[in-house]
């Protein structure tokens, strides 16, 4: 069932997890490919979020491994997952709300350097030059400067999901993983962040994307997986995945929606 | 193997006590997500409702006698109960059993406390995270105590066991032992007893009445529950109220055994919370269990034998298991995952 | 290693200038005697260790008063064995609560939430039951560890004669009780205040604050909190450690009861009162609580009725009555009182007090400022607003 290729960056092998007697995921094998993005989509509780959940170390699979570029990422804790190069937005956005959005993009640069340990508390945080540059470029791409001393936690959804973006790339990750980055999004907002998505691909990052929506999902995908009840139905370039008859009965069901 | 039993038996009513707290505490947390840190207070709130309840019953008419005279040459002081003046031999048997009498002076009182600290203070703090649960009620549990003490100073007050449960029961005669070999104090049976009885109240009408059903599924899922247009809100306010008669019933009878002073409630309350964390946090029946372990395990550590063997063991035995469990299992023995680890 | 931001600077120089005149300020207050100064040095000191480990990680710790009777035994017995140099006492101290510290935060910490809580309470119960019977012969029990004339000190005896009285700890020659005790005492507040400055606004205290805020994003984020959070307790642990060994040094008696869990909950009041996560608010809680503890505990029904001797007589015995219950014996119900207070309606503590007071005339000049400048819209401010 392997079916890794060269390319491969990050290869999900027969993975299965169930909760309980519940199958959230059953025999899922996917390769992402270095440089591409790679769409999962699937109606709710598909096991979409359950499959990152798997990859970052959230969760234990039942059986099956994970493994980037050559190393087994299962049974790794998170945070070993995260400087190994995998980096995740969440579904609800993951920040620090009582920190300022500057030190909410500067704490993931710190822990890309000294995430495992390090007496650093003699250090002053602005004596970080590099870092705090990085940081500052960072928000004024994302275009948060105008909020950059407020405190995380008084972002509106929107902005809220832009600083975890940002969060994550000043990490410059290996893969980044993406939990439905629009839901819950205006239209103009989910535009933004589209375009983003567009500028981060053209520096060629490997990216994971989680949608919901086709529309964003048929714009930025190099790849389709579309996952139902913990299993891959198809599989394909977006066309191909729209064309399956497969994936259409998958979301009749949803079709009101 | 007799001493084994006596300490078995011996921790038994301490672990009633711990699992009557242990109850309460868990009811208020299961029901209104608070960590009630007061709740010891109520415990020795319900010990001074004994106490009284014997002030009361026992104020006395003074009169001088004619005829008699004291040792000292003065007319001799006639102290009579007026208790006793206006009921005659029900009031000698009023005084006799102040303490189970105090009882139905405690339910009502711990039910009017409970209720009034309820929506006077707790109510505003469900949504505020635990540590300012901890702490709110940490400073009403100083101030309740610092009421108490003024009322009723920082000496313990001794009650006395009725008269009829006074004295040593030798139930080793009853399993066919020899004379004496395991003799137990009776009134120490009798909150055996009454502890354990209290439980099995409380779970009763948990189970078996729509009050009770409605307050599990609230437990379970509170959001839910308020969907359907039941008032959860005021239902768990009853919960509390009801916690705190638990834990007053507790203190009363706890008295006889342990001559309550202010401070009582504190002391009791850190084991408390030890029991609950170990029983599982959320979770009843844990509670219970943990409550009669650890009294059984603390007893058992204060046998001469196992002080030879590990010095010191009985002192520190409930914090070692404490945390020996908490190790092993995160949770407790019975809690759920998830509850209270933020 | 000592450069700090502008702000921090005043904020330590103001902080340095409080300090080391309270002899003067407080003499109005009644509380400028050196005993209750040096506890004002001390409990600020323990109070800004905690706050390392509770303002900046949220880690509710019960357990702290342990290390506190650690560092007191440890630096009596330094006394007993050693020297009387306070110095050294102290590095017995540190060392001690130190390794203590690691084993009782490298448990605890196997837990978060109110388990933590409950580990940390239990080891402290322990080492104060501990105290209390099987490690008398360390700790003498109830009577206290105290100096005895026949004591080894074998570096002191080197160089004087054994004394027909019982030493007291002493720097070069200046005696530690007494005026130079506070001022020993207020020099090692002020370098902890400043450590503590440093840590919070080092990359470690930042981790430590993203701990507070949301632990699992810092674990996705790639960050190991074990070792950051085990280090955070250790120098908290070691801070009260030092001001247990300062109470030894300035009184060298050390009890059990330091140890008891009620210590822990008074320094816990300490932080909240005077607000958690600030670095001078618990410094603020622990004064104020020691005035309370010292001066309004010592207030009796004559003090009270000289205060209010201006009211009429029978207005006045009635303030009188009633105030009373809330001075002398009853103090801890006005500190109960207060507390619930401060949890219910401020529960940033007196320093977000100060912080809502100051944002109100802040607020007032603003709107002057636009009055007087309509056109300033403050554009360029509004991204540097806090
Ligand atoms: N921690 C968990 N425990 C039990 N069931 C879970 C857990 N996480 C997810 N599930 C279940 O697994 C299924 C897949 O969930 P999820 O991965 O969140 O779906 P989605 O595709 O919408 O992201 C759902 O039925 C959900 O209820
Ligand atoms: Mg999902």
């Amino acid at each position: 069932m392997v079916k890794a290729v060269n390319n491969t960056v990050l290869h999900v092998a027969d993975v299965h997890k169930t909760f309980g007697g519940l199958h959230a995921l059953a025999d899922v094998d996917l390769a992402i490919e270095e440089g591409k993005t790679h769409a999962i989509i699937g109606p709710n509780g598909a096991g979409k979020s359950t499959l990152l959940n798997v990859i970052v170390g959230k969760l234990a699979p039942t059986r099956g491994t994970v493994v980037l570029d050559g190393e087994v990422l299962t049974g790794k804790s998170p945070y070993e997952i995260n400087q190994m190069g995998v980096a995740r937005v969440f579904q609800t956005p993951e920040i620090f709300p009582e920190l300022s959005v500057f030190d909410n993009v500067m704490a993931p640069a710190f822990a890309k350097r000294d995430g495992s340990f390090k007496m650093n508390m003699f250090k002053s945080i602005e004596s970080e030059k590099a870092i705090a540059d990085a940081a500052e470029e960072i928000i004024v791409d994302f275009g948060l400067d105008a909020m950059i001393n407020t405190h995380a936690g008084a972002l509106s959804r929107g902005h809220k999901r832009r600083l975890e973006l940002a969060m994550c790339l000043i990490q410059k990750p290996r893969i980044l993983l993406l939990d439905e980055p629009t839901a819950g999004m205006s239209r103009h907002d989910t535009n933004t962040t589209i375009e983003l998505l567009k500028k981060i691909k053209l520096s060629g990052m490997t990216k994971v994307i989680i949608e919901h929506d086709m529309h964003v999902v048929f714009s930025l995908a190099d790849k389709v997986s579309v996952l139902a009840q913990g299993r891959i139905i198809a599989e394909g370039t977006s066309d191909e995945v729209r064309a399956n008859p497969k994936v259409q009965e998958a979301y009749l069901g949803e079709a009101q929606e | 193997m007799d001493a084994f039993f006596l300490q078995v038996l011996n921790g038994l009513d301490k672990g009633g006590a711990y699992a009557l707290i242990a109850l309460g505490l868990t009811l208020v947390f299961g029901t209104l997500g608070v960590v009630n840190f007061a709740h010891g207070a109520l415990f020795m709130i319900g010990a001074f409702c004994a106490v009284t309840f014997r002030k009361i019953i026992t104020l006395q008419q003074v009169a001088l006698s004619e005829t008699e005279l004291s040792p000292w040459g003065t007319p001799l002081e006639i102290h009579t109960p007026y208790a006793q003046m206006w009921f005659g031999d029900f009031g000698k048997v009023l005084i006799d059993y102040s303490v189970p009498f105090s009882l139905l002076l405690a339910i009502p009182v711990m039910l009017f406390i409970g209720i009034a600290m309820e929506r006077g203070l707790i109510k505003h703090f469900y949504k505020r995270p635990h540590a300012e649960q901890i702490l709110v009620t940490f400073g009403l549990a100083i101030v309740l105590q610092e009421i108490v003490k003024t009322f009723f100073g920082a000496n313990p007050n001794p009650q006395p066991i009725p008269q009829a449960f006074q004295g040593a029961a030798d139930l080793g005669v009853l399993v066919g032992m020899a004379q004496h070999t395991i003799t137990y104090p009776i009134w120490r049976l009798v909150y055996l007893l009454f502890s354990l009885g209290v439980i099995a109240a409380v779970f009763a009408f948990l189970r078996f009445t729509t009050f009770g059903l409605v307050v599990r599924a609230g437990m379970n899922d509170r959001e839910t529950v308020s969907m359907l247009g039941i008032n959860i809100d005021k239902r768990f306010t009853i919960m509390f109220g009801i916690a705190a008669i638990v834990a007053g019933l507790a203190g009363v009878m706890y008295t006889p055994i342990l001559p309550p002073d202010y401070t009582l409630g504190m002391d009791f309350l850190v084991l408390s919370f030890i029991v609950v964390v170990v029983g599982g946090m959320g979770s009843l029946p844990g509670a219970v269990l943990a409550g009669f372990t650890l009294g059984v395990v603390q007893s058992l550590a204060s046998m001469t034998v196992v002080k030879d063997i590990i010095p010191g063991i009985d002192q520190i035995i409930i914090y070692l298991v404490a945390v020996i469990i908490l190790l092993v299992r995160p949770r407790g023995l019975f809690g759920k995952r998830g509850v209270m680890e933020n | 290693m000592f450069n700090i931001s502008k702000k921090d600077a005043i904020t330590f120089l103001l902080f340095s200038i409080v300090v080391l005149t309270m002899p003067i300020w407080l003499a109005p207050l009644g509380a400028s005697y050196p005993g209750l100064l040096q506890k004002f040095a001390i409990y600020a000191l323990l109070a800004v260790g905690y706050n390392i480990l509770f303002g900046l990680t949220g880690y509710l710790s019960f357990g702290h008063a342990a290390f506190l009777g650690v560092g007191s035994y440890a630096a009596v017995w330094s006394f007993k064995l050693l020297s009387m140099n306070p110095v050294l006492a102290l590095v017995f101290a540190m060392v001690f609560s130190g390794i203590f510290a690691l084993a009782i935060g490298f448990v605890s910490l196997r837990r978060s939430g109110i388990y933590f809580s409950i580990l940390t309470l239990a080891f402290a119960q322990m080492s104060y039951k501990l105290a209390y019977s099987v490690l008398s012969p360390i700790t003498h029990g109830e009577n206290g560890l105290q100096l005895t004339l026949q004591d080894p000190r074998a570096i002191d005896l080197m160089f004087i004669e054994r004394g027909s009285s019982l030493p007291v700890s002493s720097f070069f020659g200046i005696p530690m009780n007494g005026y130079a005790g506070f001022y020993f005492c207020a020099i090692i507040l002020l370098i902890g205040f400043f450590i503590a400055q440093k840590i919070t606004s080092s990359p470690f205290g930042m981790m430590l604050k993203g701990i507070k805020s949301n632990e699992d994003r810092m674990n996705y984020t790639g960050f190991n909190t074990k070792p950051y959070m085990l280090t955070a307790f250790v120098i908290s642990g070691m801070y009260a450690g030092i001001a247990g060994g300062l109470l030894s040094i300035t009184d060298p008696l050390a009890g059990a009861e330091r140890m008891q869990w009620t210590a822990s909950g008074e320094l816990v009041l300490m932080t909240i009162l005077g607000g958690v996560g600030t670095l001078v608010g618990p410094v603020i809680g622990a004064w104020i609580i020691k005035y309370f503890e010292n001066i309004f505990s010592a207030w009796n029904e004559s003090v009270l009725h000289g205060f209010f001797s201006f009211l009429p007589d029978n207005i006045e015995s009635f303030v009188v009555l009633i105030s009373s219950k809330f001075v002398g014996e009853g103090w801890h119900l006005t500190l109960g009182l207060m507390f619930v207070l401060v949890v219910v309606f401020l529960p940033g503590g007196i320093m977000e007090g100060v912080r809502r007071i100051s944002a109100m005339f802040k607020k007032n000049n603003d709107a002057e400022k636009e009055v007087i400048d309509p056109d300033n819209i403050p554009k360029s401010t509004s991204g540097k607003g806090e």
